[in-house]
């Protein structure tokens, strides 16, 4: 009798996997609804699950299939043509199958679910073909790998005679392969034979290829490999000591081989996240169909492989904003055509490693979310002030719906409801130390943005110190290794008024000191005769981390943190290093968020010159500031600023009554903001200070007499009316400083600067 | 009448009990790795046969002084709703059989934030025993701001 249950219990997870095969198939089908290999595919699927039911005498079950089974084997045979109401039934039978599986798993027994109706419906929709035939009844098709030479007929490579011909010349003692047998008889060719035997492996790997293992008992694997791990660092440890040449190889090599086994280990808990995605299409058919929408599914990073708990856990949340996706954002193909859009919608599912994380994309082409209604809807609902919302740029406003208590769905509907909304979804991904972002374009489609960290994942990372202790830098975030010494360490940092930056190759890098982020400075730092910064990239922003001294670069395990750290976000997890004591791993985004980097990226400013209202910087963004001319204090927005430089004022050109200075492979054209060139600041100064901007992806140079500041600006207040080539004033450094308007001050200097990029100038001066 | 075995350990003078099978097991004090910017009852990161766990040094989670320099702790590994967690002790004491019958309120001498974490006492013979509610023990509370929660709102 156990061994009826397990036979039960295998049939079951076996038959669900297939089952989830069936969706996708089936939905392939319908596009592609002549495909031969996909027929058989579900075909087969389904008699595997005949077959075994009826040894297992679940009648109804048997019934069911067998019902299914007759349609299929006519489409497969193509007496009759696959029609939507004929996918619609054979998707309703997967369904009640699943269902009457889902009883037997609970109870052991069917349950009295009827299922007459549709077993009649798919008789009938056999019989709706061709001719009402008489039930055929096929020969079972093999499910395990078949022999080539059935291969070889089944693709017309030969006819049966000759398969016959050739397996009685074996019979008689004919000691070739069938397939080389087949060759030289001249019923095929070897062109053919080759593509019989890959057909056959494929086949072979899917059944044979793989098994099935219980996640207890991988887990059983992992902790005796700890284990393992800690007595191989003691033997390899004493071995060392014992003086023993033979010892210490074979720890050496008892060394290696631990570290491969446990790599292998652990990755065998990844799969691929097309185990979740596999379930989608079906998802998102049934789905526009309910609400009136055809919607294409494109998946992307099919192969990206998670670790199986991060899997379970991503898995509702993705599901539901797909299911957003095609109820919310997606339009009814009416309102798609009239917006000039294909009827048919798009939602596209990327998943990539990036940045030591797992990144998932959900993105459709839908109407996009309209910043004003989120914001109308969120200050209705009491979630924000009128005060908090004016300070908020778009982006901002638009990741209020993922605030509780938010839902902007103008009806409801049964498929996404309300109440359970995208806060929800956002807890569900932090509880797992994930993060979402969304960005939207009206009228373009919206796109949310995952990451999840690799827990268990394997990745390099760098080694650092700092104050006593180390810790890992995933290898994704590295983008270099500078090192200051003797006087370099001094003077290659500069300090603007408190904010640190170091100039890499014209470049302005901010700095952050590890040891001051963390909290372990000492109190009276001495001055350090070599710096060694890592310069790191998170996201598009880059920066310059300050440690103590760099060790090495190393696979890690990354290792989940308790619940007692998850809100420090400064950590990405820990790993054990090689002589088994614990590092942290340094989240690098929190980092240069931390160190209020955010949002003033030099990358960002670029690809997004005008993002900021035409150049009018958002509240809170910094501002560079410099003095220009006696009692002239200037800002300018730093999202502008691409560098700092010092030019020789020998070095300037002059072409006309602009002034020009060679930049690299460019032409940098200047703007004295001082006025005219001999002003008293440059006499006794022959270099140029001159902040590089690139508005609208142009550049200019800015010349001022010195810089003096970074600082978290504000918007000048309201009723400053602003004035030409500047948006305003506000008090900095206790002085009145005006706000540059840089695109501004460049027309007035030289209006045919943008007529380049067709931008018409206006009638400035 | 119904018994139950607690193992004990004391800290700072007091005898603490914790449910038997709530015990993984007890190690000699392992080195670990401090955690910037972690609340301070958290003592640091060990690892335990290739996992990384958390440890909680009861002194300070229970508000009394630093042990003195030199003085050896004990670890005891408890199993929590969040997996393993290390629990930094003076020493390890027996494991004693307690009547239902001996159970007592809190005692009024202990204050602070030892109370909240302690569910009753068990009269023994030579000492009170506290029994020790473990998943309040190991629920640090964040740091207030300064946790550095930046980016609330994503960029």
């Amino acid at each position: 009798m156990e061994d009826l249950e397990e036979i039960i219990a295998e049939f079951l997870v076996e038959s669900h996997e297939n089952l989830d095969q069936l969706d996708s198939d089936l939905v392939a089908l319908e596009q592609d609804p002549t495909s031969r290999q996909l027929l058989g595919a579900i075909f087969r699927t389904i008699h595997t699950i005949k077959g075994t039911t009826g040894f297992l005498e679940f009648r109804r079950l048997e019934a069911l299939t067998h019902a299914g089974e007759s349609l299929l084997s006519k489409l497969r045979d193509g007496e009759l043509r696959l029609t939507a109401e004929i996918t619609g039934a054979l998707l309703t039978m997967v369904d009640a199958i699943r269902s009457l599986l889902a009883a037997i798993e609970a109870t052991g027994h069917e349950g009295e679910a009827d299922h007459r109706e549709l077993i009649a419906t798919l008789v009938q929709l056999q019989q709706g073909g061709a001719a009402p035939a008489e039930q055929r009844q096929r020969p079972p098709a093999t499910p395990s790998s078949p022999p080539v030479g059935e291969v070889i007929v089944e693709h017309g490579g030969a006819t049966g005679d000759d398969l016959r011909l050739a397996m009685t010349a074996q019979d008689v003692g004919d000691p070739r392969p069938i397939g080389e047998i087949l060759v030289s008889q001249g019923s095929t060719t070897p062109g053919e034979v080759s593509l019989a035997l890959e057909v056959q492996a494929e086949r072979r790997s899917v059944a044979d290829g793989s098994i099935r293992v219980d996640v207890d008992r991988l887990d059983a694997l992992m902790r005796l490999m700890g284990e393992l791990v800690l007595t191989r660092n003691q033997s390899v440890a004493h071995a060392a000591s014992a003086g023993d040449a033979t010892l210490v190889r074979a720890s050496a090599r008892l060394n290696l081989i631990t570290t491969e086994l446990q790599e292998v280990v652990l990755r065998m808990r990844m799969q691929p996240i097309d185990s979740l995605w596999n379930k989608l299409p079906r998802v998102v058919r049934d789905l526009g169909a309910a609400c009136g929408k055809s919607v294409r599914l494109e998946l992307e990073g099919r192969e990206t492989e998670l670790d199986k708990t991060i899997l379970e856990a991503v898995k509702d949340p993705l599901t539901h904003l797909v299911r957003n996706a095609v109820d919310h954002g997606i339009e009814p193909p009416q309102a798609r055509l009239d917006a000039g859009k294909d009827a048919q919608g798009l939602l596209v599912l990327r998943a990539f490693h990036e940045d030591g994380q797992v990144n998932l994309e959900v993105r459709d082409d839908g109407a996009g979310i309209d910043p004003a209604v989120i914001a109308a809807k969120a200050l209705q609902a009491g979630l924000v002030s009128a005060e908090e919302l004016a300070r908020m740029n778009q982006r901002e406003i638009i990741n209020l719906i993922f605030l509780p208590g938010f839902s902007t769905a103008a009806t409801v509907t049964n498929v996404s409801g309300r109440g359970v909304g995208m806060d929800v979804v956002k807890s569900n991904l932090e509880t797992i130390g994930g993060a979402i972002d969304v960005s939207s374009v009206i009228g373009a489609g919206t796109s949310f943005h995952v990451r999840i960290p690799l827990t268990l994942a394997i990745i390099p990372a760098l080694t650092v110190l700092c104050a006593g202790d180390r810790y890992a830098i995933p290898t994704v975030n590295l983008v270099q290794l500078v090192r200051l010494e003797g006087r370099q360490a001094q003077a290659g940092i500069e300090r603007i008024s408190g904010t640190p930056v170091y100039r890499l190759r014209g470049n302005l890098l901010p700095l952050v000191y590890l040891d001051q982020e963390l909290g372990v400075a000492e109190p009276d730092p001495v001055e350090r005769d070599t710096v060694q910064i890592v310069v790191l990239q998170a996201e598009d922003r880059r920066f310059g981390l300050v440690v103590d001294g760099v060790l090495d670069t190393q696979e890690i395990v990354v290792k989940p943190l308790g619940s007692q750290l998850q809100h420090i976000h400064m950590y990405a997890g820990a790993t054990i290093l090689g002589d088994g004591s614990v590092a942290l791993i340094l989240d690098v985004l929190a980092l240069a968020q931390r160190a209020h980097l955010a949002g003033n990226g030099r990358e960002q400013a670029r690809a997004a010159p005008d993002q900021a209202d035409g150049g009018r910087p958002r509240a809170g963004a910094a501002l560079l500031v410099a003095s220009a001319g006696r009692d002239r204090q200037v800002a300018i927005p730093l999202e502008q600023v691409t560098r700092l430089e010092e030019f020789p004022a020998a070095s300037v050109e002059h072409v006309g009554s602009r002034e020009l200075v060679q930049y690299g492979e460019e032409i940098l054209p200047l703007v004295r903001l001082a006025g005219d060139p001999g002003s008293a600041a440059e006499a006794d100064d022959p270099a140029l200070t001159v902040v590089v901007c690139a508005p609208r992806g142009r550049i200019v140079g800015l010349v001022v007499d010195a810089i003096l500041d970074i600082v978290e600006g504000g918007l000048p207040g309201p009723g400053d009316p602003g004035g030409a080539g500047h948006l305003g004033a506000a008090v900095v450094r206790r002085r009145i400083t005006e706000l540059l308007d840089v695109e501004q001050l460049v027309r007035e200097a030289d209006p045919q600067f943008y007529d380049a990029d067709a931008v018409p100038a206006p009638g400035g001066p | 009448m119904s018994a139950t075995q607690l193992s004990t350990f004391s800290v700072n003078g007091h005898l603490f009990g914790v449910e038997v099978a709530v015990v993984q097991e007890v190690i000699r004090f392992q080195p670990m790795t401090r955690v910037p910017l972690a609340p301070a009852a958290l003592a640091g990161l060990i690892n335990l046969r290739g996992q990384v766990i958390t440890a909680v040094d009861l002194r300070r989670r229970l508000g009394f002084p630093e042990q003195a320099a030199g003085e050896p702790a004990m670890d005891v590994i408890v199993r929590t709703s969040d997996g393993p967690v290390c629990l930094l002790v003076d020493r390890i004491g027996d494991v004693v059989d307690v009547a239902q019958e001996a159970f007592e309120e809190p005692p009024e001498t202990l204050g602070g934030i030892a109370r909240e974490l302690i569910r009753g006492a068990y009269k023994l013979d030579h000492a009170l025993l506290l029994s020790l509610d473990v998943q309040r023990a190991v629920d640090l509370p964040p740091l207030g701001n300064g946790s550095g929660v930046v980016g609330a709102t994503p960029m």
